[in-house]
């Protein structure tokens, strides 16, 4: 058989880190990502067998973590399910086996660029980038936004910590807009 | 202008992008209708100096469609409902 290497989102063998100022920058590419949708009518069924698997489904505009399975809502019932991708490379057939026909699941984990955000306060970097009212929102806040014209998922872990999904085709574009802006701030 | 969002709450109208009269989504069925009824939905709008109800797409959030109803002199918006919920309230399946 072929030995394939795997590649990050940016064409690379490692992750890419930036440091610009106080922030810290990780491109994050051990994370296996799927979608969750209910079908119609069949919400109280992919209530219980979510359950059972272990994969929360949390509120509007949410994130849940949780070992393995952690996620963050997208739209009425559907749902970003995130696990670690050593164990979970094939988190769409994992999750199509625990919901059956209760749901639609789809394969996103290469669809993506994930970039986790460290530093003391994020609030300067992201009143740059994105529409979401960083310093109002609540930890575990996920949601939906554009930074530079490229539509992303933003999921608030902390004052200081932050995971933006971005897509993968624009992975680059992304940690530029992020390097820039993070420069403009501090 | 914010626009009170029935799941995420307030979000700026910057999000979102405007389709027009939200008499669009009763579009007649096009086997039964006559070219009348198709043109009027297609071509006629009316033009309310006052309550009007429109459609909203919340492109930079969780792509819903909303209705909105807005005072077309004062801007003040009085209701906001999610698109799918109209639909279903008057009897349709999707």
């Amino acid at each position: 058989m072929a030995e394939l290497q795997a590649m990050t989102a940016l064409g690379a063998r490692q992750a890419a880190v930036a440091v610009v100022g106080p922030v810290t920058i990780t491109e994050r590419f051990d994370v296996a990502l799927a979608s969750v949708a209910a079908r119609r009518g069949r919400m109280a069924e992919l209530e219980g067998a979510a359950k059972a698997a272990g994969v929360p489904l949390p509120e509007a505009a949410r994130y849940t973590g949780g070992t393995p399975y952690s996620a963050f809502w997208v739209a009425p019932e559907m749902w970003f399910v995130e696990a670690p991708h050593a164990t979970h490379e094939l988190i769409a057939d994992q999750l199509k086996a625990a919901v059956g026909n209760a749901a639609s699941v789809t394969e996103q984990t290469d669809a993506w660029v994930v970039f986790d955000l460290a530093a003391p306060d994020l609030a300067p970097l992201m009143e740059r980038l994105c529409n979401v009212d960083f310093p109002a929102a609540p930890d575990g806040f996920a949601s939906r936004t554009v930074i530079e014209h490229m539509g992303c998922y933003l999921i608030r872990h902390g004052r200081g910590q932050v995971r933006i999904y971005g897509a993968r085709s624009s992975a680059q574009s992304l940690l530029h807009a992020l390097e820039v802006a993070a420069a403009a701030a501090w | 202008m914010i626009i009170h969002h029935p799941i995420l709450g307030p979000r700026d109208a910057q999000e979102f992008v405007y389709l027009g009269d939200a008499a669009l989504m009763n579009r007649p069925d096009g086997m039964t209708a006559g070219i009348e009824e198709f043109h009027d939905w297609l071509y006629n709008r009316d033009n309310p100096a006052g309550e009007h109800q429109e459609l909203w797409y919340h492109e930079q959030g969780d792509r819903s469609w909303l209705v909105v109803t807005r005072n077309t002199v004062t801007h003040e918006i009085t209701k906001v409902e999610l698109a799918r919920d109209v639909a279903r309230s008057k009897g349709r399946s999707k």
